[in-house]
């Protein structure tokens, strides 16, 4: 199990990866921390012609804050997402969800850009993007577009990422100062694939339901703030539609059941933790006063 | 930007426990195999080269990573650390080996230089964890002999002996006895 052998170009700047897509398309794989496409070559299911490794593009390696979000270069490892310090204050999900993303090993290399351009239908950040409303930045030497998270998967490991395009970046809006997240997984490696995963958001008005159980795409649901019984009865009609291919009957019975009891368990901890910061907001305002 | 043909044989200069080596690969081939192969540091191990088992487990510039999900070309010019680092120049055991000997914590020994790697690092980071963090640092890693118990064991073992002198001599620094190379 060695990787075909391919012709190896280091990135030294932005301009080099448009240029060389332009010139190769779909021969050529984008190389960024390799935790997805490293295995993929490994065992021969692609056999790019020319490898183009962005690892070493300083450019690439902003992790910036902006007015209303978080901008994440293609280069950025998911270890140096996970170790920003105001992460959980400004996108608690995602410091909820990222110590699910593979294990230490993994993250230290493995970057967040690249887990989204691979699209994996069992993976972690897709799905968080996906609730979270992220957008992604495509470039070629055409110029750049945004696309959004809904628009960006298509299906299982595919994405509308064209053969002369790379992700730059992708962008994480912030999560507002009301809201409460929360994140569950059952794999059954702690480090594994998810069977299922929930990502949930509660607003004052509104709850948010991302679930990854097997589909091809991430799965958003929206809702009022309803009482538990009705949220189990559309927790229900989730794990009643989801189009599953499990390996038995038994496995799939038991996808859909955790489905309804992780997405309501993620609902009601989300909930909580938006409650416990509002509290929290409530005794500084009363100890300003 | 530097481009390299498929055959083309690329020199690739590591630092290797603390000793600078040069070799020629294929850009294709992994760190792992040009370590093994080419460096004849066969104190990694390869396991299933798709990053699940973690023997392969090698310090790139002080971090914990696969190397079998990693070319040899990328890791030109980094300081790698290995199994073969981790002992004193005199040959005698780190701390985290001599616990895995007494502890009886080695069975075939094919998981163990992956194993002891991420130990190593995660140790030196936070040398006291919390006794429900240790489990963690095996998540990444696979024993086929289902040996985990007495690793954890090996490795809880070696914690209690840091927090034991850390209490002896408050003074000094929390050291898990994984020497720096």
């Amino acid at each position: 199990m060695k990787p075909a052998p391919f012709e190896y170009v280091r990135i030294d700047h932005p301009d080099e990866l448009s240029a060389l897509l332009t010139e190769h398309g779909p021969e050529a794989a984008v190389l960024a921390g390799g935790q997805s496409l490293m295995p993929i070559l490994n065992l021969r299911l692609r056999r790019p012609r020319v490898l183009l490794d962005l690892s070493r593009c300083r450019a690439l390696h902003d992790l910036t804050p902006t007015s209303g979000g978080l901008q994440i270069g293609a280069a950025v490892t998911q270890a140096t997402v996970l170790s920003w310090p105001r992460l959980a204050h400004q996108v608690p999900l995602l410091a909820l969800a990222l110590p699910h993303v593979g294990n230490p090993q993994i993250r230290s290399r493995g970057t967040l850009c690249g887990s989204l351009a691979h699209a994996h239908p069992q993976a972690e950040l897709p799905l968080c993007l996906a609730a979270l409303d992220g957008e992604i930045v495509l470039r070629s030497q055409r110029g750049e577009r945004r696309i959004a998270a809904a628009d960006f998967f298509i299906a299982a490991q595919k994405t509308a990422c064209r053969p002369d395009e790379y992700i730059a970046q992708a962008h994480i809006p912030c999560q507002s100062i009301d809201e409460g997240s929360a994140f569950l997984e059952v794999a059954v490696r702690v480090t594994g694939q998810a069977q299922v995963a929930c990502a949930a958001i509660a607003g004052p008005h509104r709850l948010r339901l991302a679930v990854l159980a097997g589909q091809a795409t991430p799965q958003v649901h929206d809702y009022p703030l309803l009482p538990e019984a009705d949220l189990r009865d559309q927790l229900d009609i989730i794990a009643r539609s989801l189009a599953l291919s499990c390996a038995s009957a038994d496995d799939d019975a038991y996808r859909r059941q955790l489905v309804v009891s992780l997405g309501l368990n993620a609902l009601k901890q989300a909930q909580r933790a938006r409650d416990r910061r509002a509290a929290v907001d409530a005794q500084i305002m009363e100890h300003r006063r | 930007m530097k481009r390299w043909k498929q055959s083309e044989l690329v020199p690739v200069q590591v630092e290797l426990n603390g000793v600078q080596r040069r070799g020629l690969c294929e850009p294709r081939v992994l760190l792992s195999d040009f370590l093994r192969d080419t460096l004849g540091a066969t104190g990694t191990h390869v396991g299933c080269e798709t990053g699940e088992c973690g023997a392969c487990t090698i310090r790139v510039d002080g971090v914990a990573q696969r190397s079998c999900l990693t070319l040899a070309v990328q890791a030109d010019g980094r300081c790698i650390e290995t199994v073969e680092g981790l002992a004193q120049a005199d040959g005698s055991l780190c701390e985290l080996q001599h616990a895995l000997r007494e502890r009886f914590a080695l069975q075939c020994g094919f998981c163990i230089p992956g194993i002891l790697m991420t130990c190593a690092e995660m140790l030196k980071r936070r040398p006291l964890p919390e006794d429900e963090q240790i489990p963690g640092l095996l998540a990444g890693h696979l024993c086929r002999c289902t040996g985990y118990t007495d690793l954890l064991a090996a490795v809880r073992h070696t914690v209690a002996e840091v927090r034991r002198r850390e209490a002896a001599h408050p003074a000094s620094a929390p050291s898990v006895g994984v020497h720096d190379a």
